[in-house]
């Protein structure tokens, strides 16, 4: 046991001798949290518009104040004709324009119905979506007002939206961010560590030392569950006191959960570098195969239900997707382990396959 | 131009020697297009919906019934009380509930008015206003059809009706995989190019092997340029094959000039690499370089406005923005290739990004000392 915690101080002192990598390992995410909390959001808002009046008149004025004074919308410029349009839209000046009819005034006297043409910026179909839902309710409110509403049968719809009513963006950030620094600390700094060994020829040297192979692989992890660990306290800590986060489940089953996710990670580390032979081949490998999955698979930016069914199967092998419910789940919905222990259950599972796979691959000499 | 080609080939041998790597950098880029751009969409197709229904009517089923009509909906729950609802919302078993009043049929029957509960689950934020918005619109559907035929349509609606005809330009069928595959291949293509180079340096510097190259008389212009062009010329290849990979697979639109594309690919490509040159410049170890090369990432991809729109983002985050060379190129490939812009559009960004090279390569000559410390 004293050979083991001699070797786990041989790893601590390898990574305090690094002061510049240390700092950055823990400031890094910090920066991160603060960056994204203010700047990363997914609402849209001033949105470009150009409108499209061939005769002003009353009604048109009205409707140019309406679209000016709302907050969603920029009005750009009011063009007499559609002309300009193509160009606006083609440089991306205007990314939303309506268009009114030339006979504007007198169609609304009369009874055929009043032509308006909505024309958007689709090539991002989102925000196309939401820009003209948020023209049309502007539009539909101007001709209410115009015509003197129009009494059909009223069904309203009251929403409330659960556990984030105001949509903050940090709720739905954070918990992800939380997921990437651990996924990537963990995996990355351990399949790094132990390729270094073996391209640098000292892994040689510690298989031949009287320590198990497995000892040597959890003496090298050791030190960075740890550095995990103190990054999951400072991103919740900068969470909670700058952006207000709430937290409304249990701290204890939170930090429970971070430290198996942790060795989740650290787990998927090992089984890159028993792969990988060389540094670089493990770090594009963790980085570049980790990276984009886990920012695109876990439902950290795209929601999980929106995408096709074989995807949605795939995504079940992304641990940071299980890892990310569970965040979500405590510090959001307030959810116990009750409602968490199935997501729990395959975190552990994937954990297990993952250290059985590992340890499988490591063999005690090097090919 | 010797030296520089010797170098150069080096690096290449050096690649190309590792049959594991060569197959990570073509296959992980190639792949991950394949699969993630499926991935890259909010518009979220199926919402599992529990009903609690108080009034039990044929109506209430007719509104369940069209809630799953326009296969939006799901419904996984019909009950007449709340109870365990909760519970539903909190497991995901359920992400909306519609609440249906007691006397709802009977309300609709005297035309009076009626209000519908519908509660969305919103831990991921903005992507439940597209559940929202279909809710709205099958409810507002029922409320036009629905209610007593006979006597209504005798009433006639006093003022005229107002025709909204949209249209959505660029991208009329509104496929989001038109959108997200350019930009996905501009992100891919960072990661790999900078990663590569960046490691690159360090990992001379961390064999020792640094040290025999700064004795020979390779001055630091010919070396950074000999480090910097094979990578660049395996990221630009990375970057066609994903074009072309992204137009059989996705048909994508190129609507707008290929070279073009190409030009500014090139030219990006300088900085992202130059940044990944730079950072190896002042790292010590691999690990090292690895782990600033991923902040510096994810920073430039999750601001780069190519998961969240940039006009979204606070105003000194849209200023800051103007420094991230990926934004840049994010705007010119989706302006190029989705909206057919011409050079006079993205002139602007294209000269700050070769300025941002220039910036960075400068830099990078600048800190690689010749000497070790």
């Amino acid at each position: 046991m004293s050979a083991f915690a001699g070797f786990v101080r041989k790893e601590v002192y390898h990574i305090l001798r690094d002061k510049q990598t240390l700092w950055i390992l823990l400031l890094m995410p910090l920066v991160q949290v603060l960056l994204f909390g203010y700047a990363v959001r997914t609402d849209v808002r001033d949105i470009r518009l150009a409108l499209v009046d061939p005769a002003p008149g009353v009604a048109s004025r009205a409707l140019t104040q309406r679209f000016a004074t709302s907050p969603r919308f920029q009005l750009i410029d009011v063009y007499r004709s559609p002309l300009p349009l193509d160009e606006a839209f083609r440089s991306g000046v205007v990314r939303q324009a309506v268009v009114l009819p030339a006979d504007l005034d007198r169609a609304l006297l009369g009874h055929a119905p009043v032509s308006v043409q909505l024309v958007s910026d689709a090539s991002d179909p989102n925000t196309g979506s939401i820009m003209q839902a948020y023209a049309t309710s502007i539009l539909r409110r101007w001709h209410d007002e115009r015509t003197g509403g129009n009494p059909g049968m009223r069904v309203a719809l009251a929403t409330r939206l659960r556990y984030n009513p105001t949509l903050e963006s940090v709720n739905v950030f954070v918990p992800g961010l939380i997921a990437f620094v651990l996924t990537i600390i963990s995996a990355m700094m351990t399949a790094i560590s132990i390729t270094r060994e073996k391209e640098t020829g000292t892994m040689e040297m510690l298989l031949v030392s009287p320590l198990r192979p497995w000892a040597i692989v959890a003496g090298k992890v050791a030190p960075y569950v740890l550095l995990g660990f103190l990054n999951v306290l400072l991103v919740l800590a900068a969470a909670r006191l700058v952006f207000q986060m709430p937290l409304r489940g249990s701290v204890v089953l939170l930090l429970a959960e971070c430290l198996l996710y942790i060795l989740t990670s650290l787990a998927l580390g090992m089984v890159i570098s028993s792969r990988a032979r060389t540094q670089r081949t493990a770090m594009i490998a963790a980085l570049a195969g980790l990276l984009m999955p886990t920012l695109m698979l876990s439902g950290f930016i795209f929601p999980i239900d929106s995408m096709p069914e074989p995807l949605r199967l795939v995504s079940n092998i992304v641990p940071a997707r299980w890892f990310l419910l569970i965040v979500r789940g405590i510090m959001v919905k307030g959810a116990g382990f009750a409602a968490l222990w199935g997501e729990t259950a395959v975190l552990a599972g994937i954990t297990l396959l993952l250290l059985a796979v590992g340890a499988r691959r490591l063999s005690v000499r090097l090919d | 131009m010797r030296v520089i080609l010797f170098l150069m080939r080096k690096e290449f041998l050096q690649v190309f020697r590792d049959r594991a790597t060569v197959f990570q950098i073509f296959f992980i880029p190639i792949v991950q297009l394949l699969v993630l751009s499926h991935a890259a969409t909010f518009d979220i197709k199926r919402t599992a919906l529990a009903v609690i229904d108080a009034d039990r009517s044929t109506m209430s089923m007719e509104l369940m019934r069209r809630m799953e009509g326009g296969g939006r909906f799901e419904v996984v729950l019909v009950q007449s009380t709340a109870a365990g609802i909760e519970d539903a919302l909190l497991t995901r078993r359920a992400n909306a509930v519609l609440g249906i009043p007691r006397g709802f049929a009977a309300d609709i029957a005297r035309r009076s008015p009626v209000t519908l509960q519908l509660q969305l689950n919103a831990e991921e934020g903005a992507a439940v206003g597209i559940v929202l918005a279909a809710a709205q619109a099958v409810v507002a559907d029922f409320a036009r059809s629905a209610g007593p035929t006979g006597p209504v349509t005798a009433r006639v609606v006093p003022g005229v009706p107002l025709d909204i005809r949209t249209q959505g330009w660029f991208n009329p069928s509104r496929n989001y995989k038109h959108y997200m595959v350019p930009a996905l291949l501009v992100s891919l293509t960072t990661i790999m190019g900078l990663l590569l180079t960046a490691q690159n340096i360090a990992r001379e510097k961390e064999l020792g092997t640094l040290e025999q190259l700064n004795v020979t008389p390779i001055t630091k212009g010919q070396f950074i340029t000999g480090k910097l062009l094979p990578f660049w010329l395996l990221s630009l290849l990375i970057f066609g094959i994903g074009l072309v990979v992204g137009k059989l697979a996705f048909d994508i639109p190129l609507r707008g000039s290929v070279p073009l594309v190409f030009l500014a690919a090139a030219v990006y490509l300088v900085v992202a690499l130059g940044i990944g040159l730079w950072i190896s410049t002042f790292t010590r170890t691999q690990q090292q370089t690895m782990f600033v090369a991923f902040f510096v990432m994810l920073v430039y991809l999750l601001m780069s406005g190519l998961f969240t729109p940039v006009d979204a983002m606070p105003r000194w985050a849209q200023w800051a923005a103007e420094a991230n060379p990926v934004k840049h190129f994010v705007f010119i490939m989706r302006a190029v290739l989705v909206r057919g812009a011409g050079l006079e559009t993205v002139a602007g960004p294209l000269i700050g990004l070769a300025l941002g090279g220039a910036a960075v390569l400068g830099l990078a000559v600048r800190q690689y000392s010749k000497q070790t410390t």
